[in-house]
């Protein structure tokens, strides 16, 4: 059974606007797939549907054998197992960062201060942050930040995670310390979805991409075949633009 | 020769205990009440304004315009005068209950100016990016976690500057309790002042503390704005 399955989804904002189009997919266990295409296309709006964030109108989402779409569905439960990290961040401005990374273990998992805060150490540790811990956000940089972001994501204890364009809101020369903790995490097996146009990260630790236009899936192939041969004209005209940078 | 000479100032000074431990103390009192409940039933009120639920949002938005169309010392001697038959339905009694002049101004208070700190607090929490709301919820929390926690701290926080402004004017509107005879610090002076047939002096002393109060106070908030935009 995969981690991830997504199955003839239709979701419109308002009455008029359809932003997903019988979107079908899926991601495995361990799997990384990469979601790519034009601004607009619906890559977030496709990611967000995953942990609810956006609410759908047709179709069904299965994360981890938990229905997403099933009213019976106990939400907030289900997105305390699903990371999710924003292009903007988003850390609580107001709570210094070990604080941001307990509120979820202690309010959603109920564990102890001193249990969260070991949590906490070790993960501000392992994605290089420790010394910033009593820091709040405002005060580092934005590499910094989405650091601490994917940390806060992590101490959780997710069974996938959700990056919408992690790097686009970043300076160039911070999108490689926020890219290497992302591929480490990759490379130990962790199951994820990303949106990015980092094709350097697709290359490196991508099983799978997915490219979108207009609220479709229009292609959805293994990482070698769609660099290799894009099979549709949008997908090569996005390639040869992105690629010349 | 000076147009204070026949004013007589000793009366203040003798009158200073009265004026400030009886008088001072009250209105400051109501003061700090009606805007820490005005605050807490503002934030529900905005809420529920706020909520997606189907009726709410209509029923919030009525209270706060009814408040606001409403001059203040008519609320007062409204509820003063209802109160006891409100009170007496809510509790199913027999007769219309006693409520005093001072739980009757301390609600009155409370519920008029959380109409005011309502609009204030709506402000704050439409001001909080989406991006927050969202995060919140992607690590789990439920809707009322999530204001609790993520939202509702900055809003609160964003919005303090207008939050104490509003307070300066509450506490000088607090001085309409006059119309129900309480001794509140104008109410005190009033009473020093008609009972020595030295009304002038006292007005002008009172008028003069009024200003230097509420004159440091929004000093003070000015400052506080500053270092708010700072820190942001
Ligand atoms: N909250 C919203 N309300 C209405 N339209 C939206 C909303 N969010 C996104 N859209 C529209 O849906 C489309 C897809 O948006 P999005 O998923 O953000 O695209 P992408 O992430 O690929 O740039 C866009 O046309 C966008 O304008
Ligand atoms: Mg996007």
């Amino acid at each position: 059974m995969p981690m991830i399955s997504i199955r003839n989804i239709n979701k419109w904002y308002g009455a008029h606007f359809q932003a997903l189009k019988d979107c079908t997919t899926s991601v495995e266990a361990g799997e990384v797939v990469v979601v790519c295409g034009p601004s607009g296309s619906g890559k977030s709006t496709l990611i967000k549907t995953i942990n609810a964030l956006e609410p759908i109108q047709g179709g069904e989402i299965v994360v981890d054998g938990v229905e997403v779409t099933s009213p019976k569905t106990n939400l907030p439960k289900l997105r305390a197992r699903v990371g999710m990290v924003f292009q903007h961040f988003e850390l609580f401005p107001h709570l210094r960062i070990t604080d941001n990374l307990c509120l979820g273990q202690q309010k959603v998992l109920g564990r102890s201060r001193e249990e969260a805060m070991a949590k906490a150490m070790s993960l501000l540790e392992r994605v290089g942050l420790k010394d910033h811990a009593e820091k709040y956000p405002g005060q580092l940089s934005g590499g910094q930040q989405q650091r601490v972001a994917i940390a806060r994501a992590l101490v959780m204890d997710p069974v996938c995670m959700l990056f919408d364009e992690p790097t686009s809101a970043l300076d160039p020369e911070m999108i490689n310390e926020v890219l290497d903790v992302m591929v480490e995490l990759a490379k130990e097996g962790m199951t994820m979805m990303v949106v990015t146009h980092e094709m350097g990260f697709a290359r490196k630790v991508a099983h799978r991409v997915i490219f979108m236009d207009s609220g479709e899936i229009v292609e959805d192939a293994l990482k070698e075949e769609f660099f290799a041969h894009p099979r549709s004209e949008r997908a090569r005209l996005f390639l040869s633009k992105i690629l010349q940078h | 020769m000076s147009v204070f000479s026949d004013f007589d100032f000793n009366i203040i000074a003798r009158s200073l205990p009265y004026l400030f431990r009886e008088g001072m103390t009250f209105t400051l009192t109501l003061t700090a009440i009606a805007t820490i409940g005005g605050v807490l039933l503002g934030t529900l009120i905005a809420m529920a304004r706020l909520s997606s639920l189907p009726v709410l949002p209509a029923i919030a938005a009525s209270y706060v315009n009814v408040m606001r169309a409403l001059p203040l010392v008519l609320v007062i001697f409204l509820f003063y005068f209802l109160m006891p038959y409100i009170g007496q339905w809510i509790l199913h009694t027999d007769r219309p209950i006693t409520v005093g002049a001072l739980s009757s101004t301390i609600i009155t208070f409370t519920l008029f100016e959380a109409a005011y700190f309502s609009e204030i607090m709506r402000a704050g929490i439409q001001s909080i990016p989406r991006g927050q709301v969202a995060a919140g919820y992607a690590i789990g929390l439920t809707y009322s976690q999530m204001m609790r926690y993520v939202v509702l701290p900055q809003a609160f926080r964003n919005m303090l500057p207008v939050i104490f402004t509003q307070m300066i004017v509450l506490f000088q509107d607090t001085s309409l309790v006059y119309v129900l005879s309480i001794t509140d610090f104008l109410g005190a002076a009033s009473k020093v002042g008609q009972r020595d047939g030295r009304l002038t002096e006292m007005y002008v002393f009172a008028a003069v503390v009024y200003f230097i109060i509420s004159l440091t106070a929004s000093t003070l908030v000015k400052r506080l704005q500053a270092r708010i935009a700072i820190a942001r």
